[in-house]
């Protein structure tokens, strides 16, 4: 590994250490109940962030690369609403349904929301480049609002802010180990990295060196939509790392993804853990969501990133 | 050999090709010459298949190109882009290296890097290897895309205007590269160019398209005369011989 490299996974592991570290419960003073805590709480809320962080981060960059647009993330272009809409109607046609069957109604929905997206998105001119996340906000916002509506009309709001506002306070062992599938689909996205690039070029360019480009397509959505689905069904929606992180490495290690895919997973769980970790501290005790954080953290990033590119022209 | 076959193609019912028949043997360096709009590019792109065919047929070497797997037909012919469109933040190296691509399958072997490097030598972008595309001249991003096809190693190159933005060094140097690879073995080069003059110094034959169709078809010598051009392009230039090769004097007042 190289020396920035293996400067990166410290920086993880002690976000990893920070994290397990900080919550109400007092750890320090040892024995069988602080174990506990760590592992029924604090290690299961570590890892979700962990999985959670690099696979939004991941699934932004496979996005972005299928889109050829920088600036699209799941969060923002109508992949994690289309989530949250596929569990609202499951829970509307189903009211007991199991987990599995809701992961699917999301993943489904996910599906559809991002497939739509990109098809859509592929009429805008190319020489606009900075139409695209203007329209993915519009498209993500008529999503938004048609599950307010129906929530509202059906006297579920109350679970809304759950779906919407990602949070990591209830992940406890047995509820979040569903979120190892994000791994596979880290995993998936390596696996393609190089076919990924070759997508980046354009579809022409991809056809010529004997890529199939439809197939490749299909494999890139179901990226982004199990990451988006098991996301939102696991902790809700989490805005902007799909978006900063690929961006930020982009820009200082280029846009082979051979090369840059194990650092936009590690710098997406970093900047989650960070945030997280943020809002565990700022109010202590009481916990500020890491959608929150990060929505602030994001916001402000991704403005930067908007008005750098305009100026660079 | 590739074999097209009463080709004709519309955009939006326009019509861009019409009933388009010709054959290319293996071998040789072919120039197809035609004024802007002539449907040059959309023939080459057929037969690449990056369009759908909606009339005729097309094969290379017996293989239909719309029923062919892409990976296979990736190995025996390769086209570069009048237009290469925008590239991400990669380096020289990364994209010649995506010519390996339909062999290696992205897990690049010993003899991958020595066709990335042979590339990278022949068309002189062994400084450049490791900079961005985003930093480079018209003509050496240019030079990068022909390394990019020419790494393929197909037996087939279609070359869409090629030389575009070269230097005339770089022009010259890019079409002895393309006859050493024809003379050298069995390789087949399809070339649009607009200069008519390196068609006649460097082609083996000629292929003179105007309105979807194909107007001419030979040698430098038997295209290349004063009634043919005036019918291809629309005014009279003059045609002299000299040392063996016809030239086109055609920047008279
Ligand atoms: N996407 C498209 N939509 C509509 N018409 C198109 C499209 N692409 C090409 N055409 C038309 O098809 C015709 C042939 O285009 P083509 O690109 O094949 O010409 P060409 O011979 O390569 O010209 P040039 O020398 O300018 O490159 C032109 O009239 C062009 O306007
Ligand atoms: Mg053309």
């Amino acid at each position: 590994m190289t020396r920035a490299g293996a400067a990166g996974v410290l920086v993880l592991v002690a976000l990893c250490g920070a994290s397990l570290a900080t919550g109400v419960a007092d750890l320090s003073a040892g024995g069988a109940e602080s174990v506990d805590t760590l592992l029924i709480s604090r290690l299961p809320r570590t890892l979700a962030v962990v999985l959670v962080g690099a696979g939004l981060a991941v699934a932004g960059l496979v996005m972005q690369t299928l889109a050829r647009n920088r600036f699209v993330d799941p969060g923002i272009a109508g992949t994690e609403q289309s989530a949250a809409l596929g569990i609202l109607l499951a829970t509307l046609l189903w009211p007991a349904a199991p987990l599995p069957a809701t992961m699917l109604a999301a993943t489904l929905a996910a599906l559809a929301g991002s497939g739509v997206f990109l098809a859509l998105a592929q009429r805008l001119p190319p020489t606009e480049p900075h139409l695209m996340p203007l329209f993915g906000l519009i498209y993500g916002g008529v999503i938004t609002a048609g599950v307010t509506f129906v929530a509202w009309h059906m006297d579920l709001l109350q679970y809304l802010d759950i779906w919407l506002n990602g949070d990591f306070s209830g992940v406890l062992r047995g509820r979040y180990e569903l979120l190892w599938a994000i791994a596979a689909m880290v995993g998936l996205a390596w696996w393609l990295a190089d076919a990924l690039t070759i997508a980046s070029l354009g579809r022409e360019v991809g056809t010529g060196l004997g890529l199939d480009y439809d197939r490749m397509l299909r494999l890139g959505l179901l990226i982004v939509a199990m990451v988006s689905a098991l996301t939102v069904v696991v902790v809700g929606l989490i805005p902007f790392v799909g978006l900063i992180v690929p961006n930020l490495v982009s820009r200082l290690r280029g846009d082979n993804l051979r090369g840059t895919l194990p650092w936009v997973a590690l710098g997406g769980a970093a900047l989650t853990l960070a945030c997280d970790v943020l809002g565990r501290v700022l109010r202590y005790p009481y916990e500020i969501p890491v959608g929150t954080t990060l929505g602030v953290v994001g916001a402000a990033g991704f403005l930067a990133l908007l008005a750098r590119e305009l100026r660079h022209g | 050999m590739i074999e097209i076959e009463g080709v004709s193609f519309a955009h939006r019912g326009t019509p861009v090709l019409r009933d388009v028949t010709v054959s290319l043997p293996k071998g040789g360096l072919t120039a197809l010459i035609g004024p802007n709009g002539a449907g040059k590019s959309t023939l080459l792109s057929l037969v690449a298949r990056l369009q759908p065919l909606q009339s005729g047929r097309i094969a290379v070497d017996g293989m239909p190109v719309d029923r062919t797997p892409g990976r296979l037909l990736a190995r025996s012919l390769t086209i570069m882009r009048q237009d290469t469109g925008p590239v991400g933040r990669l380096t020289v190296r990364e994209l010649v290296g995506f010519g390996r691509f339909p062999h290696s399958r992205g897990r690049q072997t010993a003899e991958d890097h020595r066709h990335i490097d042979a590339s990278l030598e022949r068309f002189d972008l062994g400084d450049l290897a490791a900079r961005g595309l985003d930093t480079l001249s018209g003509g050496q991003r240019q030079r990068a895309f022909v390394a990019m096809a020419f790494c393929q190693g197909t037996d087939y190159l279609l070359l869409d205007e090629p030389l575009n933005n070269l230097d005339p060094m770089y022009g010259r140097q890019m079409m002895r590269h393309l006859r050493d690879v024809v003379d050298g073995g069995q390789r087949t080069v399809v070339i649009v160019l607009h200069d008519i003059n390196y068609a006649a110094a460097y082609a083996d034959r000629i292929l003179a398209m105007k309105d979807g169709r194909i107007l001419a078809d030979g040698t430098p010598a038997e295209v290349l005369t004063p009634d043919r051009l005036e019918a291809l392009f629309g005014y009279r230039m003059e045609v002299r011989e000299f040392e063996g090769r016809v030239h086109v004097l055609h920047h008279g007042p």
